[in-house]
Order: structure tokens, then C-alpha cells, then sequence
């Protein structure tokens, strides 16, 4: 039997992994994107969870929503790849150095 | 009973959707042969929608609708009006610098309004999926407009910057929300707001955590700015006065309605979380905008140090404190649409006046221009009569009330702190010789009409503060 901690715990997890990789990667931007992803995946899965235990749908409606957001989001991410390698002929994360914060 | 007149609230979103769609189609077939002609349609669709939502939208009491996921309320009709007009403004002053950089086309006016649409969403937001989309519907928008210019790396690698930061933001939102809902079971804050009421439970200190780090993030709170200069800096200098002015009225209601609202039961928690913040905020934006040479990015700053002010009328918990807030957010918005709008003029083709050296000695080249700069900074900087006082006193007294002195005095330091790298800008224009010779302004009546009214208005609200401020303290009790 699969419990609510269970759940929660792989979606903590995921969150965890999806923080460090943005955080920790250095080389590729798209291993950014793929983060990013993987963040709202964790949220999606919290949610799901909450609305099975609570047997109500609208949590599992909120996750489509937040799918269709999430490759929105893609495409965006990916159009200012394309910009950003034009420029630089690079995706390397150190290269995104000209701004200092 | 359902018909189309129950919906009329609603009318401003709906008017926008179409506008949207009527600009892209007069991009495709009209617009391509005259360019320019896009942008005047989108200020022609702007106004309307401003005069259609005065007329249908001006609700006197909150209207729910859509099964509870979105309200209209005098709060609500007040910053969409504000919403339509910031954008008409902001995109009238940037007309002749989009030109100049030959990114004048119908996919910016296109992207401004789908921004315009993710901000009056997150006003009428009674949901956390409404929040939820609002925020990205807007956020999106803007990081398509950071990369408009596709010849300049800086703005790409801007936009890129912007992107991954936001996009974390926005998975922490919705990890708090998923939270949020874990705990009431109901996605609507009205549901919320009744279910959450004992704070200090561990559970809703996580999602608050997340949610407000979120918040934080989208207002450009310390330590979450770092996108915020950045931003500023790389995009054109057209979408920095945009992402400067329109998106804090939204961010502004995203922390009204999800933590005010939504989240009211548990005050004490987020208001104990934004404290710090709110401090740090005021503290590194005054003093690192003291180290610019930049003067985007000195405006970045500022921008922070007055998110500062932003979150402290939140921290106080009272109507009072966000009554304060409301009204800082607009004298905020309208001092930087003046300051970026004089940003914009001072550029030519080929010329960004982006170095506060290039400032020096402006009176002599352009008086006009000098005397309304001098003005928005003389506002931006808090000195009376001009509208900024009143804003940062009227914070100051939701914080008085609230007995945070401690507060008090850090927000009267820091604005003197403050004062300083405003004033710096008034010496450069009117004491200092221009080094080298520098390009003419930009000439054009109608906006510097524009510029001369918005710069005027900092003036006459500052002498006649009252009927801005009951309306902030009205449309909030």
C-alpha cells in the first residue's frame, strides 16, 4: 500500500534533485531546463497526492494546468536558447558572465 | 440567474483577450507594410479598454464569478484602470527608441498585452490556479519581451537569467501551493482563508516559506534581487521601463490576495518572514545603488530599495499597512514610468544614455527634459511636496501604529541613504559640464507632452494628496 508520506517524500526528493541540478551544474543550460521541469513535476505530484487523499479533483485538474504552463514555458526557454546561442555560440552556463548581478 | 450581464465584470480581461488577438491579425496583414501602425492601434485598444472598463467594470462591492476563481472588487477596477494606463503611457514613450533599434513590431505590442492580461488576471485572482496562471501568463510574456532584441547578447543573456530565476520562483509558488492545498483542501482563497486560521502550525510555515519566497522573488525582494539588476541593465532600455512599472502592480496583488487574503489566517507567520526581508531590502538596495555608474542599474536598485518600502507595509499586517502599500505602488509606478520615459528620450540611434556621465550637463541641452528628471528624482527621493513623501510617511505611520519603531528608523535612515544617489543625478544635470559632445534629446511633442504631464502629476499629488489616499484607504476596508 502506497501512503501519503511515501508520496510526499518522492516529491520532496524531486524537488531536492531539481534545486541542486540548477544550482550545482555549471556546463549546459538546457540541463537548466530540464530542473525547471523536473520542479514542477515534484509540485505536480504533491498535488496529485493531496487529491487522492482527499478524493476531490481539483488538484488533479491543476496539474494539467500546470502541463500545459510547463511547455509553454519550454518553448519559451528554449527560443532564448536559440537568441542567446546565436550570439555566443555557447550554452555553457560560466559564459553567462557579462552581467553582474 | 446567468446571462452576459453577469459577466460584465469581467469585461476588462475578455476586451483584452480580443485586443490581442485584433493586434496580432493587424500585425500579419496590416502592419507589415506600415510600420508603426501596430502601435498605434495597441494605445487606441488601450484607451478604449481603459474607457469600457470605467463604464462596465466599476463594480461598487465584490463580485465573484466563475465559480469562485475570480473577483471583481473596487480594489480590482482600480488597478486595472491603473494597469491600462501605465502600459498606453509606457508604450507611447517608447515608440522612437523602438524605431531607432528596429525592433518597432507588432509581436512587442502583442507581448505587452499578454503581460497586461497575466497582471489583470493576478488583480482578479480568487484562486490558487487563477494566481497560478496570472503569474505566468505575465512572467512569460516578459522574458519573450527581455530577448526582443535578437541582435544584442546582453539582452539574451538577460532574458536567460531571468528565465531560470523566474521559473524556479514559479515551482516554488506552486510546491508552497500544493502545500497550501494539502492542508484546506480547497484550491479557492475564499476557502483558504476560512480553513487556515490557527498559525504557528509547522505544516503551513513550510508552504508558507515557499510561497513567500516566491513573492519575495517576483517583487525583487533581498536576497532574492538578483535578477533584478541584471534585467534591467540588459534589456532594451523600452522593456526595462516596462518590466519596471506595469508587473509591480500584479506583483502587487499577487501578495495582496494570496498572503492578505488567501492566507490572512496565518498574519503572524508571513508578516514574521517578511520583517527581515523588508529590512535587507532597504538596506543593500539604498547602498549598492550608491556604487552604480550605470543608471539602469542604479534605477535597479532603487526599484529594490522601494520593494523595500513595498514590503513593509505588508510586514505590518493591518488594512492600514496595505492601504500604504497600495499607494506606494502606484507613486511608485508612476515616478519610474517618468524616469525610465526620460531615459528612453535621452537615447538615440546607435546612443544609449545609459552611464549617468551622460547626463552631466542635460540642462544646458535640454532644460525641459532636466526639470522633469529633477522632479522624479526630487519624488523618487522622498523630498516634499512631491508625491514620494507622502508615500514613504504613509508607511511609516501603518509601522507606527503597528509599534515596529525599530522599523521606523531603519525605513527614515535608509531613505536619507537614499536621497543621496538621487540627488547625485539632480548635480550631474545641473552643476556639472557635459564631457564630450552627447546626441540630441528626442524631440517629439506628444511624448514629451506625456513626460511633462507624468512629471507635473508627481507634483500636483504631492500638494493634493488626499483624494489618492482615500481612495487607497477606501477601496481596501
Amino acid at each position: 500500500m502506497i501512503t501519503l508520506a511515501d508520496l510526499l517524500t518522492l516529491s520532496g526528493i524531486l524537488f531536492a534533485l531539481a534545486v541542486a541540478g540548477i544550482f550545482l551544474n555549471r556546463k549546459n543550460v538546457i540541463l537548466l531546463l530540464m530542473c525547471v521541469e523536473l520542479l514542477l513535476l515534484a509540485a505536480n505530484f504533491n498535488f496529485i497526492a493531496f487529491s487522492r487523499m482527499f478524493g476531490d479533483l481539483t488538484g488533479q485538474v491543476f496539474v494539467f494546468f500546470v502541463l500545459t504552463v510547463a511547455a509553454a514555458e519550454s518553448a519559451i526557454g528554449l527560443a532564448i536558447l536559440v537568441v542567446l546561442f546565436r550570439e555566443r555560440r555557447s550554452i555553457s552556463v560560466e559564459d553567462l558572465n557579462t552581467l553582474k548581478g | 440567474m446567468m446571462n452576459l450581464h453577469t459577466f460584465a465584470a469581467a469585461l476588462p480581461e475578455m476586451y483584452l483577450a480580443a485586443a490581442i488577438c485584433v493586434v496580432l491579425l493587424f500585425e500579419a496583414f496590416v502592419g507589415e507594410r506600415r510600420p508603426g501602425s501596430t502601435g498605434t492601434l495597441t494605445l487606441l485598444l488601450l484607451v478604449i479598454g481603459a474607457g469600457l472598463t470605467v463604464q462596465f467594470a466599476d463594480v461598487t462591492q465584490r463580485v465573484v464569478l466563475f465559480d469562485g476563481s475570480y473577483v471583481a472588487d473596487p480594489l480590482a477596477y482600480v488597478l486595472k484602470l491603473a494597469g491600462f494606463l501605465t502600459v498606453a503611457v509606457g508604450l507611447l514613450y517608447s515608440r522612437t527608441y523602438l524605431q531607432n533599434r528596429d525592433i518597432l513590431k507588432g509581436e512587442y505590442y502583442a507581448l505587452s498585452l499578454s503581460a497586461l492580461l497575466g497582471i489583470f488576471v493576478l488583480i482578479s485572482a480568487n484562486s490558487l490556479l487563477t494566481v497560478y496562471l496570472g503569474v505566468e501568463l505575465l512572467a512569460l510574456s516578459v522574458y519573450a519581451m527581455v530577448a526582443f532584441d535578437r541582435e544584442s547578447g546582453v539582452a539574451a543573456e538577460a532574458a536567460m537569467k531571468y528565465f531560470v530565476l523566474g521559473s524556479i520562483a514559479s515551482g516554488m509558488l506552486l510546491y508552497g501551493m500544493s502545500i497550501v492545498y494539502g492542508l484546506t483542501g480547497t484550491l479557492s482563497l475564499d476557502g483558504i482563508a476560512v480553513a487556515l486560521s490557527a498559525p504557528h502550525n509547522l505544516g503551513v510555515i513550510l508552504g508558507l516559506t515557499f510561497i513567500v519566497v516566491a513573492v519575495a522573488f517576483k517583487l525583487g525582494a533581498v536576497p532574492f534581487h538578483m535578477w533584478l539588476p541584471d534585467v534591467y541593465d540588459g534589456a532594451p532600455t523600452s522593456v526595462t521601463l516596462f518590466v519596471g512599472t506595469a508587473p509591480k502592480i500584479g506583483y502587487f496583488a499577487l501578495a495582496l490576495r494570496l498572503l492578505a487574503h488567501g492566507l490572512a489566517g496565518v498574519t503572524v507567520d508571513w508578516a514574521a518572514m517578511l520583517v527581515p526581508l523588508a529590512v535587507l531590502t532597504l538596506i543593500v538596495g539604498n547602498l549598492v545603488a550608491i556604487a552604480q555608474t550605470n543608471i539602469k542599474r542604479m534605477l535597479a536598485y532603487s526599484t529594490i530599495a522601494h520593494v523595500g518600502f513595498i514590503v513593509l507595509g505588508f510586514a505590518s499586517g493591518t488594512a492600514d499597512g496595505y492601504s500604504a502599500a497600495l499607494y506606494y505602488t502606484l507613486v511608485y509606478v508612476l515616478m519610474a514610468l517618468g524616469f525610465f520615459g526620460v531615459v528612453i528620450l535621452a537615447s538615440r540611434k546607435g546612443f544609449e544614455a545609459d552611464q549617468l556621465e551622460h547626463y552631466k550637463g542635460l540642462y544646458r541641452r535640454d532644460p525641459l527634459l532636466a526639470l522633469a528628471m529633477a522632479m522624479l528624482m526630487f519624488s523618487t527621493a522622498g523630498v516634499p511636496p512631491f508625491v514620494g513623501f507622502w508615500a514613504k510617511l504613509r508607511i511609516i505611520q501603518a509601522l507606527w501604529e503597528t509599534q515596529h519603531l525599530w522599523l521606523v528608523v531603519i525605513a527614515v535612515l535608509m531613505s536619507v541613504v537614499g536621497a543621496f544617489y538621487y540627488l547625485r543625478v539632480v548635480k550631474l544635470m545641473y552643476f556639472d559640464e557635459a564631457p564630450e559632445s552627447l546626441p540630441d534629446t528626442v524631440r517629439s511633442f506628444g511624448v514629451r507632452l506625456a513626460l511633462g504631464i507624468n512629471a507635473a502629476a508627481v507634483l500636483v499629488l504631492g500638494i493634493l494628496p488626499a483624494p489618492l489616499l482615500d481612495l487607497c484607504a477606501r477601496v481596501l476596508h
